[in-house]
């Protein structure tokens, strides 16, 4: 598969349509983008997006750039992720890169940073890891 | 241990649940089952939840945000108030898929609270609470809107960066 028809196959996924959750390919370059949206909201005082949605975000895009650059025959499952929120999510578009830090014959380990305004002041960050089952190439 | 009260903010037992939920929380459908003696939130399984078509299990970013919210839920009954709060950090184990068609519960315990930070343990569960969907460690820090009004995430943002967080 390309990793647009990954990128397709996963924003098709009902929970990522719940988020509204979107794909963008550039070359082989991929980046999860969150459209800002009032039921994202956790705190309405702030108002700021709930913490779940972005660490939700962010294991997502996590197991998108997972299957683009390991082929894998299904989806890699989460075994246990750990998110830093370090600053309240404003009520704006949200972005996420992911970068596979190692990939074991069963396990991969992935870090995932998210970013309003400004990538260089990241909101939150992610560690995970997921586990494989590889495509038979 | 001295912990600000904010004589503003109403007592958790006053407040009525459907005004406790955040826009999140209302989209995804979690209910509250309880508080005391154990704080259990519930979400109702949901096809538009799925994270996985294949095998129909509702998205572990479902279970993320559900302990989230419960964690959140047993730091105001620990504070015995509903007070701004904020995740600092959240580590998640993911045991098992949990059962297509079935409701995920969640509960949490706040076992430890300090002047601004409170520490928390849940665990997700669809049918047996002994046999977890999910487990989850939580850090919240606490009046995490001090010194912000209303609507501040609104204006440009806080520069230099002095814990906007």
């Amino acid at each position: 598969m390309t990793p647009r028809e990954i990128a397709d196959l996963i924003e098709a996924v009902p929970y990522a349509r719940f988020i509204g959750m979107r794909v963008q390919i550039l070359g082989d370059e991929m980046t999860g983008v969150l459209p800002f949206k009032e039921s994202n909201i956790g705190n309405p005082l702030l108002p700021a997006l709930h913490g779940g949605v972005i660490g939700a975000f962010m294991e997502v895009t996590a197991i998108v750039q997972l299957s683009i650059d390991e082929p894998q025959e299904r989806m890699p499952r989460s075994v246990d992720v750990s998110i830093d929120y370090l600053r309240s999510g404003r009520p704006m578009d949200t972005f996420a890169r992911a970068h596979v830090n190692r990939v074991g014959r069963r396990i991969a380990n992935v870090q995932v940073e998210a970013w309003q305004e400004e990538r260089a002041r990241p909101i939150a960050a992610l560690r995970g890891h997921f586990m494989l089952t590889p495509a038979e190439a | 241990m001295a912990r600000r009260v904010n004589a503003d903010e109403p007592p958790i037992n006053a407040l009525k649940p459907e005004r406790l939920h955040s826009p999140q929380a209302r989209a995804l459908g979690i209910e509250l089952v309880s508080l005391e003696p154990q704080v259990v939130l519930k979400i109702p399984y949901r096809e538009d939840l799925v994270g996985n078509p294949e095998t129909g299990v509702i998205a572990g970013g479902v279970v993320t945000t559900l302990l989230d919210t419960t964690c959140g839920w047993a730091t105001a009954v620990a504070l015995k108030q509903l007070t701004s709060i904020a995740t600092l950090d959240l580590r998640i184990d993911y045991m098992r898929p949990s059962a297509p068609g079935k409701p995920i519960y969640a509960t949490a315990d706040c076992y430890k609270l300090t002047h601004s930070i409170a520490f928390l343990r849940a665990l997700a569960y669809d049918v047996d609470p002994s046999d977890p969907v999910a487990a989850a460690q939580a850090t919240f820090m606490l009046d995490s809107n001090a010194g912000r009004r209303e609507g501040a995430n609104l204006g440009p943002p806080a520069r230099p960066a002095k814990g906007d967080a």
